[in-house]
């Protein structure tokens, strides 16, 4: 019984909350482990399929974690990627599956997309990297915490890039008609896939000129 | 690890992963084509300015649809089915199962083909609705037009994408683009087949008489932009000796 305790009291000790807290920050997948960057750029000229990528990859990372990380020790070496790729593929796909029986119209934002989360680097990144060798509650949290990483930078993004490239933020109009009338235009730039990177790039400036201890020595 | 365990945990795994899949999709797939026939009939409802939801579409559909036709090449309606006593009229083809892009292949290919249409009668209200199949940039897009009783001018339409660029060339199957189409003809003056397509650099760029036929394009969508253009030309075009008839 106290063992029991111990253990539920754990789940949430310190080092497992900074699993999901480094991910947010020091550690975040696109702007310091600079994974999944090409999604980044993809999915972020609107707000909702910014939103609904986010979430599936969240979904998507943590389940395959604990997945791996339940199989971690019988998988041969020498074909482990090939385990981890099926596994995601599998994940995806059933994930697809599900939205489009039971929420066709999320589906449907989302079909452009699937294809991309198979082949999101964080994913096989933080499969490679912790799963592989972590308990399946730590890889879960490791999941969720990288996945919170990625959505609020493709949210960001997504905020931005909407609201200046096209006046509207979740399909509402936001900037209204007056200012068009006054002049005011949208940046066409903020739709195209440059104004991404120069997005992130300007989160990972602002980042690392308010963390040094990020920036790397040469 | 020897090769005979790397053989057998891997067709071990690539069966197990086999086996949760093709169930997956076996259970699923009643509600899957449920959905897929319910936003079916939001598109053609929504052609005719209706704003259904998920649930009332099925109800919506078997009030304002009175009939579906099928029409052969020479524009011969072949089927009737008539939505009131669920029963056809003529024929035995619900227009509703016709696979409009399969159709389209035939023709292209030269084969006998037939063609579905929608009667949508509401009050005061009777538009003649056409299906539309074509190529955007990335992929398929489909839509409906709504023709008012003249078979010349357009009451309404609605336009999808499969995975069109966001923001581009998706806008499409935004209500601010398909709703220019309202008023639009695709018959000139003399009788003359000319269709309506999505102008680059605004309407405004047409001389007077031209602007019926035209609606603003897309800006950085201009492939989609086009292949709209293209998709209602030809699939119109098919329908032409219908609708002159």
């Amino acid at each position: 019984m106290s063992k029991q305790q111990k253990e539920r009291e754990s789940l949430f000790s310190p080092r497992y909350r900074k699993l999901i807290r480094n991910p947010l920050s020091i550690e975040n997948p696109i702007t310091v482990q600079v994974l999944g960057i090409c999604s980044a750029l993809a999915v972020t000229t609107k707000l909702k399929p910014a939103f609904v990528m986010a979430l599936s990859v969240t979904v998507v990372v943590a389940l395959a974690n604990v997945v791996i990380s339940l199989l971690r020790n019988g998988i041969p070496p020498r074909i482990r990627i090939i385990v981890q790729l099926t596994v995601v593929a599998a994940l995806v796909i059933l994930v697809d599956q599900v939205l489009k029986a039971f929420v066709y119209d999320v589906s449907k934002q989302l079909s452009v997309f699937v294809g991309l989360i198979i082949t999101n680097c964080i994913l096989m990144g933080r499969l490679e990297a912790f799963a592989m060798a972590n308990k399946p509650w730590p890889a879960f949290l490791d999941g969720i915490g990288n996945g919170l990483g990625y959505s609020w930078i493709l949210i960001a993004l997504g905020f931005f890039r909407e609201l200046f490239g096209n006046g509207t933020l979740w399909g509402y109009r936001i900037i209204p008609q007056s200012f068009y009338e006054a002049g005011y235009s949208n940046n066409g730039l903020l739709i195209l896939p440059p104004a991404a990177l120069i997005l992130v790039g300007t989160i990972i400036w602002i980042q690392r000129s308010r963390n040094r201890s990020l920036i790397e020595e040469y | 690890m020897s090769n005979s365990y790397i053989f057998r945990y891997a067709a071990i795994m690539v069966i197990l992963v086999a086996v949760i899949l093709s169930s997956a999709a076996m259970i699923l797939k009643p509600l899957q084509d449920k959905n897929i026939a319910i936003s079916k009939m939001r598109g053609i409802l929504e052609a005719c300015n209706l704003q259904p939801t998920a649930e009332d579409a099925v109800p919506m559909y078997e009030t304002y649809i009175a009939r579906e036709v099928v029409i052969d090449p020479r524009g011969e309606e072949i089927s009737i089915y008539d939505m009131k006593s669920k029963q056809f009229i003529t024929g035995n083809t619900r227009a509703f199962d016709v696979n409009l892009k399969i159709q389209l292949k035939r023709k292209a290919a030269g084969e006998d083909y037939i063609l579905p249409l929608y009667m949508y009668i509401n009050q005061n209200d009777t538009l003649l609705v056409i299906p539309v199949q074509g190529r955007g940039l990335w992929g398929p897009i489909y839509g409906n037009i709504a023709l008012k009783t003249d078979r010349n001018t357009i009451g309404g339409a609605r336009f999808f994408h499969d995975k069109e660029t966001p923001g581009l060339g998706a806008e499409i199957d935004q209500h601010w683009f398909s709703d220019q189409f309202k008023g639009k003809q695709i018959f000139d003056e003399n009788g003359k087949f000319i269709s309506v397509r999505p102008i680059k650099g605004g309407v405004g760029k047409l001389p007077e008489n031209q602007r019926i036929h035209g609606v603003d394009a897309i800006s950085g969508g201009t492939i989609t932009s086009n292949g709209l253009g293209n998709m209602i030309e030809d699939v119109m075009g098919i329908y032409v000796v219908y609708l002159t008839k």
